[in-house]
């Protein structure tokens, strides 16, 4: 053991550090504004301190990939302007990295726009104090003195960094506080919801018990990996025992390629080491069989927070997922890698399978989402199998095998994953951005939460032309529909898939596409094409009153009856109506929404309770945006027309991301 | 006595926990699983730490401990809330926890 003398400082680039030490820092003077800034100022204060924070952390991305590129591709001889292994790989930049932590950065904009929107009706989706038991008076003076929880922000700060550390690191120890660091805040905010707060706080225990489980299994297997570092490299450098995943792997590639044999037992202690750190990433992806939490959790949690869990977390997992996979293969015999593509392989096609399969048959907006969600894993996962193949020349060669110093990444696989991750963000951002500004109305025309019931979804189309063409975008850029951003991913993933020697999965993947686009158009037909509840209870009262004309005295019950077959109360009917006017909606009509699950039992309070049970057949109201959340949703539906028609000027940023980093 | 014993015992504890998570219905013991686990993991740091003669792993266990007081934290806030809501649900103005 070396002897300590004196303390020797590390030496920091700080520059590279600076895109983390922007969000982060600004997370803390969040958290200090709360305590010093008077309350009327402090929900602007936050906003735009949050919005500044991740604006300089994309542009110091920026500025990072410049010099990181200019590094790469520097001539021999000529000095680096930056050196990617910060800290000895604490902080590994790849340029794979780099490109997830601007991608994080652009959906953690997004999701502030829609999370900082407090609609026309001058409520954001908060609750008042979430620490207030729900259904109490204490709540009710909270609501009545307008108190508002602006943690919200530096929390989302503190999530999107550890998200941005946990794609960026090759230390495993640092890569499980990086876990521990975005989901913590986001197990807090999945509790903080306005409305149906009990869902939210059980979508928060779910999302905190499975978590807290995911991030063991994760530290377990980092304690195996640790245990088989020390044993390969103790023959080198002793001080280099660590779990850095790139020095184990090496060490044990070093001591396989000179045909020597690890330990005893070694091996297989790597293989469960890296098996159950694959497992904890899985569970963040949200990967089947790790998948079950996904939608109790989307549903409960407040709509904008879903948004940007669902797509800056996937982001973040995915790409900790493949540089996991490929490191820890990196170190491992061919047949065992072999086997470990295979799990991969078969992961990808459950998921592809129960995503799209159970998210056919969801009335839930919401929880529909969370099964595209997870189908979209299934895709992402289909685009991370080729993770132990390198390519030489053009040609993919077996990963084991790399050329000399030329070991990568198959560069299919960061294309196509870092496309996919910001097609897919900006729909899923933009797709919950609306679905916050589609209400329920109670009787009494009171605003009241998301209509998150499909059902009230009818018609919205000529209510709200704009909002229902932007979501119908997002809906067929997750279809994967030619001209959208979504297409490009997923001939991104798939083709990722071929090069890696996988074409049945690639058309599994296409018909998997196939089944998903029938759930995403039906929401399309429900939207545009079906008339809207009151228009089709107007046509059936307008059938009682031709039959009460012909009959007198009779079909005073018959309103239900006539509004029961959806649909079939044709335009036909409604000139007869002239006289009718638009009367409460026919309970006939009324289909209740029956989450399955846990979730399902869960009640909700007061008003809301009530309200619910009308409100399944009256009609979603749009409420107006206050800006913010318009812009997000705009935003949004320009990046996937704009991804789909030009894939290019993306494609080539994605390509560049392929360059090797030595 | 042989030393890897002690990995055989994290590898016990932690199947225990991890058994514990899956099985119990008890948010308050689930969470004591989760718990178990990481205190296996931590066993399991200072146990190859010792077999590697290398200060890393007992380092690696004071940042476990650190993330599992900040998980009890979150948790325990979590869980305490929802056992708020429930209890005052369910029985008017009883509240235990309250305070």
């Amino acid at each position: 053991m070396p002897e300590i003398t004196a303390f020797e400082a590390p030496e920091i680039e700080w520059v590279a550090l600076a895109p983390l030490l922007i969000v982060l820092g600004t997370g803390i003077v969040g958290v200090l504004v709360e305590a010093f800034v008077p309350a009327r100022a402090r929900r602007l204060t936050q906003i735009v301190l949050t919005l500044a924070a991740l604006a300089g952390a994309l542009v110091a991305v920026g500025v990072l990939w410049g010099m990181l590129q200019d590094t790469l591709t520097a001539q021999p001889g000529q000095e680096a302007a930056l050196n990617p292994r910060v800290l000895g790989g604490t902080l590994f930049l790849t340029p794979f990295a780099l490109g997830a932590q601007g991608i994080i950065t652009i959906l953690a904009i997004l999701g502030v726009l829609v999370v900082a929107d407090r609609t026309s009706t001058g409520e954001d989706a908060f609750a008042p104090t979430a620490a207030a038991v729900p259904g109490t008076h204490y709540e009710d003076l909270a609501r009545e003195a307008g108190l508002r929880q602006t943690e919200i922000y530096p929390l989302l700060l503190f999530a999107a960094g550890g998200m941005m550390l946990f794609a960026s690191t090759d230390d495993l120890i640092v890569m499980f506080i990086a876990l521990e660091v975005l989901s913590l805040p986001l197990y807090v905010l999945c509790a903080t919801a306005r409305r149906r707060r009990l869902l939210s706080q059980e979508a928060a225990a779910k999302y905190f018990l499975l978590g807290a489980f995911a991030s063991a299994l994760f530290i377990f297997g980092v304690a195996l990996i640790y245990g088989f570092g020390g044993m390969v490299v103790r023959g080198g450098n002793p001080d280099a025992i660590g779990v850095r995943l790139l020095e184990v792997s090496s060490a044990s590639r070093n001591i396989l390629s000179q045909g020597g044999s690890l330990p005893d037992g070694t091996a297989a202690l790597y293989l469960a080491g890296v098996v159950l750190v694959v497992v904890g990433l899985l569970f963040k992806v949200g990967a089947v069989p790790f998948h079950a939490w996904t939608p109790d959790v989307y549903t409960g949690a407040p709509t904008p927070i879903t948004g940007f869990m669902a797509a800056a977390t996937k982001a973040a997992a995915v790409v900790a997922l493949v540089q996991v996979l490929w490191r820890a293969g990196f170190g491992m015999a061919p047949d065992v890698v072999e086997q470990l593509q295979l799990a991969v392989v078969v992961i990808a096609v459950l998921t592809m399978a129960v995503g799209t399969v159970v998210g056919a048959v969801q009335t839930d907006v919401k929880r529909l989402l969370a099964y595209s969600s997870i189908a979209h894993a299934g895709f992402l996962v289909t685009g991370v199998v080729g993770f132990a193949t390198v390519v030489d020349g053009g040609a993919a060669v077996s990963f084991v095998t790399p050329p000399e110093g030329q070991t990568i990444v198959a560069p299919d696989v960061i294309r196509g994953v870092l496309f996919y991750l910001l097609a897919y963000g900006v729909a899923t951002v933009g797709a919950f951005g609306v679905v916050t500004l589609v209400r329920e109305r109670s009787a009494d025309g009171v605003i009241l939460g998301e209509a998150t019931d499909l059902a009230a979804w009818r018609g919205l189309g000529r209510r709200a032309p704009w909002l229902t063409a932007a979501f119908a975008l997002f809906l067929l850029s997750m279809a994967g529909i030619p001209l959208t951003a979504g297409f490009v991913a997923k001939f991104g993933v798939f083709s990722a898939a071929v090069a890696a020697g996988y074409w049945w999965l690639a058309v599994l993947g296409v018909l998997a596409s196939v089944v998903a686009v029938a759930f995403y158009v039906r929401v399309i037909v429900i939207m545009v094409m079906t008339p809207s509840n009151e228009e089709t209870a107007a046509a059936a009262q307008g059938v009682v009153a031709v039959r009460d004309a012909g009959v007198p005295g009779s079909g005073a019950g018959l309103s239900g009856s006539g509004a029961s077959g959806r649909g079939s109360a044709d335009a036909s009917a409604a000139p007869a109506g002239g006289a009718v006017e638009p009367a409460a909606p026919a309970s006939g009509a009324v289909r209740t929404a029956a989450p399955e699950g846990g979730l399902a039992t869960a009640t909700v309070f007061g008003e809301e309770h009530e309200a619910k049970a009308e409100a399944a057949a009256t009609d979603a109201v749009v409420v107006g945006s206050r800006g913010p959340a318009a812009v997000a949703v705009a935003l949004c539906a320009a990046a996937t027309l704009v991804l789909g028609l030009f894939p290019s000027l993306v494609l080539d940023l994605a390509e560049q991301a392929t360059r090797y980093v030595p | 006595m042989e030393i890897t014993n002690y990995v055989v015992l994290a590898c016990i504890l932690f199947a225990i926990g991890a058994t514990t998570v899956l099985l119990r219905r008890n948010a308050i013991v689930v969470f004591m699983g989760v718990e178990l686990m990481l205190n296996a993991t931590n066993l399991a740091f200072v146990t190859f730490a010792r077999i590697h003669g290398d200060l890393t792993g007992q380092v690696l266990a004071f940042f476990v401990m650190v993330v599992a007081a900040a998980e009890v934290v979150v948790g325990l806030a979590i869980i305490v809330t929802i056992f708020r809501t429930r209890r005052s649900a369910s029985v008017d103005d009883v509240n235990l926890l309250h305070g």
